[in-house]
């Protein structure tokens, strides 16, 4: 098992105890903190998928010019998602904490049960 | 019972799912065919040292408008949570019993966290900028730059909670940011090939600061953008608290 394998499988390690977390948890805060390792999860797979064997980043200066690189760096493309994801990550976590102090002030109760109307 | 037994089953579903893709991929050898494309004329198209901006404010600068937008409505969804009424409800003063009994109010910063905060205030400003502003050079760029300006503001917030914060240069900023960005990316489309092309404006010397066409200008605006809007959000929590 290599290194790539290592970061692979505790990404899918992470969104899996997220998953779980998800789907047993009724406390919102601890849903939160689900959905939080579900997205590290996923980042850390994303970045897991489009590492190149002993690629650098791809950012060229003195060290990495442009006539060699390609083998010599990682796909840029996940790195650049993932860059965006985590801060996309942030202001989504920072609206569903709001959203869990907005029912603790209408509702006095942080389980998701008491949100009525999300049943049906 | 039953739900417990669907949990497993689709735990156990997505595991089985996850299974070949963790344990088949190699480390690959070789760039996908998209991302050679990137790393071989990446460089000679727009003139960004750093491939990743490239990729983000260039290659899949529409994605990265839908992410700003993305950024805009959780934004507005937080404002509209925590700030659209005080909660004054007469009738839950006498369930509240804890509330009323301790002392909720926020200790100030102590001195030191207040010097400190003074004097790094404008040092993690600075840096913030340097970040979004080096974007295409360095790693960083507008995201991180945006973000790192954000925690400047939330450290001045730490040492003193009740510091009064002006709105409408943020909704300035943010409102500007935003239709700036747009704006360019339309210069984009009626001076280069595309929407968001940066290439309106000349190359210039590779590895430069002023390089890269546009891609320092977009990049600088997104955060600009998302400076603002976290800031916002920061802005709007702490007020919502007291």
């Amino acid at each position: 098992m290599n290194m790539t394998q290592l970061v692979l499988l505790l990404g899918f390690l992470l969104s899996l105890i997220g998953f779980w977390g998800l789907m047993t948890r009724r406390d919102i805060f601890r849903m939160i903190i689900s959905f939080s390792l579900l997205d590290t999860g996923v980042h850390m797979v994303m970045i897991g998928i489009g590492y190149v064997k002993n690629g650098t980043a791809p950012i060229f200066d003195e060290a990495l010019i442009v006539e060699d690189a390609v083998g010599k760096v990682v796909d840029p493309v996940p790195s650049a998602l993932v860059l965006t994801a985590i801060v996309i990550g942030l202001a989504v976590t920072a609206l569903m904490l709001s959203y869990a102090v907005r029912v603790y002030t209408s509702r006095k109760s942080l389980s998701i049960d008491a949100v009525k109307e999300l049943k049906w | 019972m039953i739900k417990r037994f669907i949990i497993v089953l689709a735990l156990a579903a997505i595991a089985v799912g996850m299974y070949p893709l963790a344990w088949g991929i190699e480390d690959a050898e070789n760039l996908s065919q998209i991302a050679t494309e990137y790393v071989t004329d990446g460089a000679d198209d727009l003139g960004a040292a750093n491939l990743v901006t490239s990729v983000v404010v260039t290659y899949r600068g529409l994605d990265t408008l839908g992410e700003v937008t993305v950024l805009f409505a959780a934004t507005a969804g937080v404002t509209m949570l925590l700030a659209a009424r005080k909660p004054k409800k007469p009738g839950t003063i006498a369930k509240g019993k804890k509330d009323s009994g301790e002392d909720h109010s926020r200790r100030t910063g102590s001195e030191l966290l207040k010097t400190g905060a003074a004097l790094l205030f404008p040092i993690i400003w600075m840096f913030g900028i340097y970040i979004f502003v080096h974007g295409h050079l360095t790693p960083g760029g507008g995201f991180q730059g945006g973000v790192v300006i954000t925690s400047a503001t939330l450290l001045l917030f730490f040492a003193d909670s009740d510091r009064k914060m002006g709105h409408t240069i943020l909704q300035i900023a943010e409102a500007f940011s935003g239709a700036a960005y747009v704006a360019v990316g339309l210069l984009g489309l009626w001076f280069a090939a595309g929407f968001l092309d940066p290439r309106f404006l000349p190359a210039g010397e590779f590895g430069q600061v002023f390089s890269a066409g546009a891609i320092p200008v977009i990049y600088s605006l997104i955060g600009i953008k998302v400076g603002a809007e976290l800031t916002g959000i920061v802005d709007t929590m702490r007020r919502s608290a007291s």
